[in-house]
């Protein structure tokens, strides 16, 4: 049986504390680099792995996301290796998630993607360019192979759409903290405690809080009203930083790791 | 709801035949383009909106166009050639037409900055001169490969007081531009409009952009009648993301007897993987926002697009033009650079008209369909060419690719041929 996010939130909440949700681009800075990078990560304290699937026009990334994804593209990262690094990942016993735009998708298939994700332990998907008025074949594919649907509600989501977005998601919801693209950011969102009360309000799913966090500090602060911190520029920067030493690379992801790990407890 | 237009009208979420296009975005921008879509439909069956955009046309841009006659390209085809002179317009090209109504639009909503992507240039161009027209604060995002071979259009929006942004990132070019366009928009679409270039992207753009360029199909159709007192057998537009053959092939969807044909860039050729045909070469993806044809690798990660032409190098296509090439209401073909090249040339010599080259692909396709269509009905045959942009912009390109400025005739010292003194 694959790990799946459910249990991972269960297991938080009992702890009371919100689950810290990690993201890294898969192919960056190689295949085994990513894996050994994430698999630190869940050594260090990540409750939930979500691994991006590296795309030409990331529309909804930063510089910092954009960089990583370039190069693990030009690095020659296939969509087969990406499901590589899930059954890696997935392996450690933690969920793992793919966080992709669309087109690869669509032209892998959708239906042979949901059967090959779920056959690599995946728990399931991000979909930051599909909607769920949009993803009809989706959903479909999901639910036959008992994926997660993980749809993203934004500050300028009506209450309509809130409602129609938590209805269509499986394993927890993607709040966008604020309106922008991913990097991280100094401040957190003031926008980001409404959109989860309004967001909570219309589903019992876990509401987790992305696009920004890239401190402990920021974590805890961000994990007293979300149920679970998604962080992941500012781990794709700890690599960007040390691409010349990756051993480096590594220990820095750790501490970072440790330092959230910390803030979603402390909240 | 807004009134059909034609038999191949998208449905209310912007799908064309229950597939192409439709709404491929982040849900942050949902809110904005559904209130965009509210604005539009509201606009256009606003008398006084539709009134407002149509004397900005003519009094500001110099619409209608001219269709104008080439009797020294006709004769030489073979067939009669009609010029719909979109190339005289205000700024140069036919996409003055979408950003005044774009901008007309984004005053009625309110906003005060506009963003716009360009490939060639002209799009930022006309987006900056209609921002300077209607007082809005205007960034243009250009793909810093673009910003070097179109200097000149940098300067121009410059001067009309646009602050241009170079793009470095993916093969910065067009399709970069609208991603970095795009992440803007994210960041400031309570207070900014994006002026989409061309008939692509997400609902309602593909629609919206149509309304706004179909004035050239609409005046064409009604001169060609007045003029000739018959339809044309065929028309004919160059299609890069679509904009200028969407705006001349509406009008003419639902006459039967007339043929359509757009001409995509087909680079160094098709065969050569060097091209920017989209509909001839590409598979069915989702590229900004919307399903179409796009040029993709198996694993859907977007190729580089090659043209000579800037403002035709796109790796995608308007949802339009996926849909009329799938029930085959139009034809889509390549043209090389060569072939667009050597079109230029021709129609610079015959008729003393230096065409864009993005046109010069409309105008040596033509030639080929009315030299087809000749064979068959004779001289008469009458096929109409959208002019969609003027040359100027790429005096550059055509100085580097016929050695211009350089001696016609090297004669050399006399004794040269006989091998020098003996």
């Amino acid at each position: 049986m694959s790990p799946t996010t459910a249990t991972a939130f269960e297991t938080a909440r009992a702890e009371g504390r919100a689950a810290l949700v990690g993201y890294l681009p898969a192919g960056y800075p190689s295949v085994e680099g990513s894996i050994e990078a994430i698999t630190a990560m869940v050594d260090a304290g990540c409750d939930v792995i979500e691994v991006g699937l590296p795309y030409s026009d990331p529309v909804m990334d930063g510089p910092t996301i954009q960089a990583a994804a370039q190069a693990a593209l030009e690095a020659g990262t296939r969509t087969k290796d990406v499901l590589r690094v899930v059954e890696a990942v997935a392996a450690t016993g933690t969920p793992t998630v793919v966080m992709t735009y669309w087109n690869p998708v669509e032209r892998y298939g959708v239906e042979r993607f949901a059967a090959d994700l779920a056959g690599a332990g995946g728990a399931g998907l991000i979909t930051p360019d599909l909607t769920p008025d949009s993803g009809a074949e989706w959903i479909a594919a999901a639910d036959t192979h008992g994926l997660d649907k993980v749809f993203l509600v934004a500050p300028s989501s009506t209450d309509e759409r809130i409602a129609m977005t938590t209805a269509a998601c499986r394993g927890f919801v993607y709040a966008t903290a604020v309106m922008g693209v991913t990097g991280a950011r100094t401040t957190t969102s003031d926008l980001a405690g409404p959109l989860v009360a309004r967001a909570k309000a219309t589903t019992d799913l876990p509401v987790c809080v992305g696009l920004g966090v890239s401190t402990g500090d920021q974590a805890a602060e961000v994990a007293s009203y979300a149920d679970g911190v998604i962080v992941g520029s500012a781990f794709v920067r700890t690599l960007l930083d040390h691409a010349d030493d990756p051993a480096a690379g590594i220990a820095a992801l750790r501490a970072l790791t440790e330092d959230l790990a910390g803030g979603v407890r402390r909240a | 709801m807004t009134q059909q237009v034609s038999s191949f009208d998208a449905d209310a979420q912007g799908y064309y035949g229950g597939t192409w296009g439709g709404r491929f975005m982040p849900e942050a921008l949902v809110a904005a383009l559904d209130e965009l879509t509210a604005a539009w439909q509201d606009a256009m069956a606003d008398p006084e909106f539709v009134a407002d955009f149509e004397a900005i046309c003519r009094d500001y841009a110099g619409t209608p166009s001219r269709l104008y006659h080439a009797e020294r390209l006709s004769r030489q085809v073979g067939a009669r050639i009609l010029l719909k002179r979109e190339d005289l317009n205000h700024t140069g090209a036919h996409k003055i037409r979408n950003v005044l109504g774009q901008a007309l639009l984004t005053r009625r909503m309110g906003k005060q900055r506009v963003i716009a992507e360009t490939g060639a240039g002209q799009h930022g161009v006309a987006s900056a001169t209609a921002a300077a027209y209607f007082g809005l604060d205007c960034t243009v995002y250009m793909g810093s490969v673009d910003t070097r071979r179109q200097a000149l259009n940098v300067a121009r929006m410059n001067l009309l007081g646009a602050k241009v942004v170079a793009v470095d990132s993916g093969s910065a070019t067009l399709k970069d531009a609208i991603n970095e366009a795009l992440r803007d928009w994210v960041a400031s679409v309570d207070h900014t409009a994006y002026l989409f270039g061309t008939a692509a992207g997400p609902h309602p753009f593909p629609s919206m952009v149509r309304d706004f360029t179909r004035g050239i199909g609409d005046e064409a159709r009604a001169q060609c009648l007045e003029q000739y007192g018959a339809l044309p057998d065929a028309i004919a537009a160059c299609v890069g993301g679509g904009s200028n053959a969407i705006g001349l092939f509406t009008a003419f969807l639902d006459d039967e007897d007339v043929a359509i044909f757009g001409f995509e860039p087909g680079g160094d050729g098709v065969d050569t993987g060097r091209h920017a045909a989209t509909i001839h070469a590409g598979a069915s993806g989702v590229l900004h926002g919307a399903r179409t044809y796009v040029l993709q690798d198996e694993d859907g990660q977007t190729v580089e697009s090659h043209s000579i032409s800037a403002g035709l190098d796109y790796p995608g296509v308007g949802p339009q033009h996926a849909h009329l090439a799938q029930t085959g209401r139009a034809t889509y073909r390549p043209v090389t650079d060569t072939e667009a090249m050597d079109a230029l040339a021709l129609l610079a010599r015959t008729e003393g008209i230096i065409p864009a080259i993005e046109s010069a692909h409309a105008v040596a396709g033509a030639i080929e369909v009315a030299r087809e269509l000749a064979a068959e009905k004779g001289p008469d045959a009458t096929v109409l060419i959208n002019l969609s942009g003027r040359g100027d912009k790429d005096m550059g390109t055509a100085t580097e690719w016929f050695r211009l400025g350089e001696p016609d005739d090297e004669t050399g010292e006399p004794g040269d041929e006989t091998g020098g003194p003996a």
